[in-house]
């Protein structure tokens, strides 16, 4: 296998194992290639890639533009909050116009759920979904499953615990498509106010109790409290939430061994994670980030292959 | 789909000798020269010449890399199947450093340039050659042309030539194939 089975990148259930498994073969030689003294390739020469963010980002935006232009692509940028958006302009148009200027891929990150899939049947340039609401993010959980997969040497088997928010969290959803996917056990805790009243019907179990749920697993995902995306109260204080879902260094240390602590990023450090455990040893974080560019060359390179002159 | 045999093991042991020979002409000790395989088919010519020079003719410290051209490639999305991506494996810098590119057959020469252009991410070195098991003469599509070449054939556009390795076919030979 070759090539992906999918045309656009919308969101992991879309994908097969087979998919994963090329993306990540293709990511580890891009890998290499990122740690280079000059650490480009001219493969995407004659490819144009649009970046459109119609929601914030920090990390995402940059790993992706860093990833095109390592590809050697030529990349344009658009942030909504600058844009004729502000103006009443539709989606369609928006996209229209800027494929007008002859752009092979896009990257969106939108806050509508399936945004990037309406956008695929009326456009005609291949999508890679950034983030879409509280949908999916895709690239996110490929890079957190290569992440497993390089410091455990495989995902297939491992119990990995999505800790947090995961109602509001698209990362969270993908995750638990993907690590299913690829063979491993997955299971959510966090308040019950933000588990998703359906999760069961996913194959994932629930744990309320946070030392339970460590003490089960290999990994421990944990996510940021969006705050922003919280329209009602959904536990009574961040405090509390602390008290109860905060991964500290005592609860770790008292575990009896050593799990993996992985977070998507940004942190609110001192919420869900204290600073000494996002900086220790078990963490993994930062190297989230490095794969994240290699994960994104790989499906960049792999669907640009797709196009045709 | 006819085969000829152009040439057997033996032919290949007294080709890589007389390669590894005129590589100590030009090299002496090796010291500021890299081995670089192109993979994935150069690179069992380039472990077999590097296992040879360090054995038969004692040269120590033989710096050998592989490289993967996939990505540097000028065929990219102009092919019916895709590239298949292998690893590079270069664990140094080749600033300022004598190397010899390494491939089984010399076509086009299109791989050739393709590589030019990847070991230039490795730093700038003093000069390149280029070593061939076999070179196709008259269907360059590029100016390239080896420094030290095992075999010359004229083979037509429409033959293949193929090259086989004990680490693979289990068996060294070179081979004509008509399709």
């Amino acid at each position: 296998m070759s090539e992906l089975s999918v045309k656009h990148l919308l969101g992991i259930k879309y994908l097969n194992a087979n998919d994963i498994d090329l993306i990540f073969k293709t990511a580890d030689h891009f890998k290499e290639v990122i740690n280079r003294p000059i650490k480009k390739v001219p493969s995407l020469r004659d490819i144009t890639i649009a970046n459109l963010f119609f929601e914030n980002s920090t990390r995402t935006k940059l790993s992706f533009e860093l990833a095109e232009k390592r590809l050697s692509a030529d990349v344009i940028n658009f942030s909504a909050s600058q844009s004729s958006v502000k103006k009443g302009e539709t989606l369609i148009d928006t996209v229209n116009n800027i494929l007008s200027m002859k752009v092979d891929i896009v990257v969106m990150r939108h806050p509508n759920v399936g945004a990037g899939v309406f956008l695929s049947k009326h456009v005609d340039a291949k999508i890679i979904n950034a983030g879409d609401g509280t949908h999916e993010h895709p690239t996110q959980a490929l890079l957190d499953s290569y992440s497993i997969r390089e410091k455990l040497g495989s995902v297939k088997g491992k119990k990995i615990v999505i800790v947090g928010d995961v109602l509001h969290s698209r990362v969270a959803l993908s995750n638990i498509f993907a690590l299913q996917l690829q063979g491993a056990k997955v299971k959510v805790c966090g308040p019950t106010t933000l588990i998703p009243k359906y999760i069961s019907s996913l194959g994932v179990e629930v744990e309320t109790n946070l030392k339970k749920a460590l003490e089960w697993c290999d990994v421990a995902n944990v996510l940021r409290v969006q705050h922003e995306r919280m329209d009602i109260k959904y536990f009574p204080s961040t405090r509390e939430y602390t008290q109860l879902f905060g991964i500290n260094k005592e609860i770790l240390d008292n575990l009896g061994k050593k799990i993996v602590i992985m977070h998507p990023g940004p942190i609110n450090r001192g919420v869900e994670i204290t600073s000494d455990v996002a900086d220790s040893n078990e963490s993994i974080i930062l190297n989230q980030v490095e794969n994240g560019v290699a994960v994104r060359m790989a499906i960049i390179y792999l669907l640009a292959q797709q196009i045709k002159r | 789909m006819s085969r000829k045999t152009l040439l057997n093991s033996k032919d290949i042991e007294i080709i890589l000798h007389r390669l590894a020979c005129q590589l100590i002409e030009n090299h002496n000790d090796f010291s500021n020269t890299v081995l670089i395989g192109l993979q994935p088919r150069g690179s069992f010519l380039a472990t077999r010449l590097a296992s040879l020079l360090k054995t038969e003719y004692q040269i120590k410290n033989l710096q050998l890399g592989f490289l993967d051209i996939t990505f540097y490639r000028d065929d990219f999305r102009r092919r019916d199947a895709p590239l298949a991506a292998t690893a590079t494996d270069i664990d140094f810098l080749i600033e300022g450093k004598q190397v010899v590119l390494i491939d089984d057959v010399l076509f086009s020469g299109r791989s050739i340039r393709a590589a030019l252009t990847a070991i230039q991410s490795y730093g700038r070195p003093e000069h390149i050659e280029l070593l061939v098991l076999i070179d196709r003469r008259f269907s360059r599509h590029l100016p390239i042309q080896p420094n030290y070449r095992g075999r010359q054939v004229d083979a037509i556009n429409e033959e293949k030539v193929l090259v086989t390795w004990n680490e693979t076919h289990k068996k060294d030979a070179v081979y004509i194939e008509q399709k």
